[in-house]
């Protein structure tokens, strides 16, 4: 990790998600000399979802724009990092990713392992997912599952402002690549508090976004406050909903879970993702492969196999609302 | 270096890689180095001819059949071999193998079994020299094949646009894998690509170490000089087939006679010979040290299974 040039001042102060990864970005670009940000549109024109405004300005040339060249974009942060560096890029849609692949997988993950160590890839990939209305089939997949089929990469979905914060600035001090994956439908949904200039905190960890006795709701990403949702309406029904929002998925909190699990005796993960070969399955496992005592089987919600259509009348009731949460929990209980 | 000194100098690196490169199939064929080898056969000319114009601070990115340039940028042969023996003295320790090998304290930062993947990378390891005031130049070896890569379009693209001191070196022998190139492309005069990126695009004969040296030399001083990338299609053959094993059922009757007779050492060695220098003493000594590298590798213990899962994280 490299070592903290300045010691910051601890304020808290009131952001939106999007400022707060501008914030995170700004702190990286300070402390980090060797930090570099690019990507398409990142530098003059501030992002697409006006994420990295003003960064260019005050940072000049380690802040540019790229061409529209997802390869050599990659590629270009794999060889930087190999050199030295510590780049952060972003891919302005998580969709984007696929015709870089090649660079993530086949180069990015492997760094450190064919190299023993004697060289790392600690690149920062910041991109975003996850439907909105109007989105083509194109620009609403949820694709964390396929990054966490790779070793090597580090996986993380903040959904507060405060993770976008803290997760991005332990990202770029990782010494590890590590793929962020933030939500456009966040970046501009009002200001939250959020302390800023704190301690970076090593990778890893989850959220017990609230507690209670009768079932663990394993979540991660936007659909979290969906899951939020439907543990109050629980909490009306006299059923203890306990929420832990797994912002890391690799590395993943399995601990954390098995701990909630053991006490819970119920699970239902609930994801964006497609339920097919989505990480849900891999929760579930974990916990069944450990032998906790089950009062039910446990339960995957996601978005079902399907493509994501472009019509909001079409989309909308895909991905699981608070209801669907609320009804799989009262099947869970037996209610 | 005077000429008849870099002449007896270049064919003794090339003779040394050649010797690896017949070394290592002897081993194959004894089963003792396992799975998919690409040799460098034919083509040694322009791996020390690119070595020799580069300095501590440069990177060099090759493909899998790269065997040539680790060692041409001074990488031991020893750890080469013990690298495609699996052995814990491996330059990867085994990890990477015949394809996938590399030697970032010699400035070789690897092999890649992805055809076109390593022109992005080389940007990259451009892009850094331009913060750290190293004055790098990064060079990106590619077959013929991988110029109908997307890859390498958009490596030439990024290094241009932004002008980064990136070589691109296109290693033409005809073959894109088993395929004759002039059947995939329009216009087999690659090098002519270079002009859709405004970069400088020459072909030179990739047989003469000393035509890649001036060729390179030059690419590489207007790279270090801030004027960004060059292209350089060089034009050679391989003697033998895309891996060992192929059959080679492709090529053409006669074809490898007239490759053999303008290959890269057959034409130094008779330069040689007419200037009074007597080729063979030169070639049987690199025989003698890539032996002698053989050897200390096979003596080598086997890489330890416990390494394995070292090395995945941080």
């Amino acid at each position: 990790m490299p070592e903290t040039l300045e010691v910051n001042e601890v304020t808290a102060t009131s952001l939106s998600y999007a400022e707060a990864v501008n914030s995170a970005l700004a702190r990286a670009l300070d402390e980090v000399p060797n930090t570099l940000l690019y990507g398409e549109d990142v530098g003059r024109p501030g992002g697409v979802f006006g994420v990295t405004r003003g960064l260019q300005r005050r940072f000049g040339d380690r802040v540019f724009d790229t061409p529209i060249s997802e390869s050599a974009i990659l590629g270009s942060a794999v060889g930087a990092s190999m050199l030295g560096m510590r780049p952060i890029v972003e891919l302005m849609w998580v969709d984007f990713s696929l015709v870089a692949l090649d660079q993530i997988v086949n180069q990015l993950a492997n760094v450190r392992y064919i190299n023993r160590g004697r060289l790392s890839a600690p690149v920062t990939i910041r991109t975003q997912q996850g439907m909105a209305p109007g989105a083509c089939a194109q620009h609403s997949q949820s694709l964390e599952a396929l990054f966490l089929h790779v070793p090597g990469l580090r996986v993380c979905m903040p959904r507060t402002a405060q993770d976008a914060y803290d997760l991005l600035l332990a990202a770029v001090y990782s010494e590890d690549p590590v793929l962020v994956i933030e939500n456009r439908s966040l970046y501009h949904a009002g200001k939250q508090d959020v302390t800023v200039g704190g301690p970076v905190q090593p990778i890893g960890g989850s959220r017990v976004r609230r507690t209670g006795g009768d079932v663990t709701i394993v979540t991660w990403g936007s659909i979290t406050e969906r899951s939020l949702a439907a543990a109050d309406v629980l909490a009306g029904l006299g059923v203890g909903a306990e929420v832990i929002e797994t912002v890391w998925l690799n590395p993943f909190d399995t601990e954390s879970v098995l701990e909630s699990v053991r006490r819970t005796g119920r699970l239902l993960v609930v994801h964006e993702a497609n339920v097919t070969g989505g990480f849900g399955a891999e929760v579930v496992a974990r916990v069944l492969e450990m032998g906790v005592a089950l009062q039910a089987p446990p339960v995957r919600l996601g978005v079902e196999d399907l493509r994501i259509p472009s019509a909001p009348s079409l989309a909308e009731h895909l991905a699981p609302g608070v209801q669907d949460i609320v009804g799989a929990v009262e099947r869970l209980v037996g209610r | 270096m005077a000429g008849s000194e870099q002449a007896v100098s270049d064919l003794h690196a090339m003779a040394r890689l050649r010797a690896f490169e017949e070394r290592v199939l002897e081993l194959w064929v004894e089963k003792l180095v396992v799975g998919s080898v690409h040799l460098d056969i034919g083509q040694e000319a322009i791996p020390v001819g690119v070595a020799s114009v580069l300095r501590p601070e440069d990177a060099l990115f090759a493909t899998y059949r790269g065997h040539g340039y680790a060692l041409a940028v001074g990488t031991p042969a020893e750890a080469l071999f013990a690298e495609l023996l699996g052995r814990a003295t491996g330059i990867n320790g085994g990890r990477g193998g015949s394809a996938y090998l590399s030697a970032p304290d010699y400035g070789f930062y690897g092999e890649n079994s992805i055809v076109g993947a390593g022109a992005p990378i080389a940007c990259g390891a451009a892009l850094a020299g331009r913060y750290d005031g190293s004055g790098r130049v990064a060079v990106t070896v590619f077959g013929d094949g991988a110029m109908n890569q997307g890859s390498v379009h958009e490596a030439m693209n990024f290094a241009s646009a932004m002008r980064l001191p990136v070589v691109f070196i296109c290693v033409n022998n005809g073959w894109s894998e088993l395929t004759p190139i002039a059947d995939m492309v329009a216009d087999p005069e690659l090098h002519k690509r270079a002009a859709a990126y405004a970069m400088p695009g020459r072909r030179i004969d990739g047989n003469d170490p000393a035509v890649v040296r001036a060729a390179m030399s030059e690419a590489v001083e207007l790279a270090r000089s801030g004027q960004g990338p060059a292209l350089i299609e060089a034009v050679t053959q391989r003697l033998v087939g895309h891996y060992i094993g192929d059959a080679e059922v492709y090529r053409r009757p006669g074809e490898l006679d007239q490759a053999k007779a303008r290959e890269p050492l057959v034409v130094l060695g008779e330069r040689l010979a007419a200037a009074g220098i007597e080729p063979q003493p030169i070639i049987d000594r690199a025989r003698e040290e890539i032996e002698e590298a053989a050897a200390a590798a096979l003596a080598a213990p086997l890489a330890s299974p416990e390494t394995a899962k070292e090395h995945v994280y941080a």
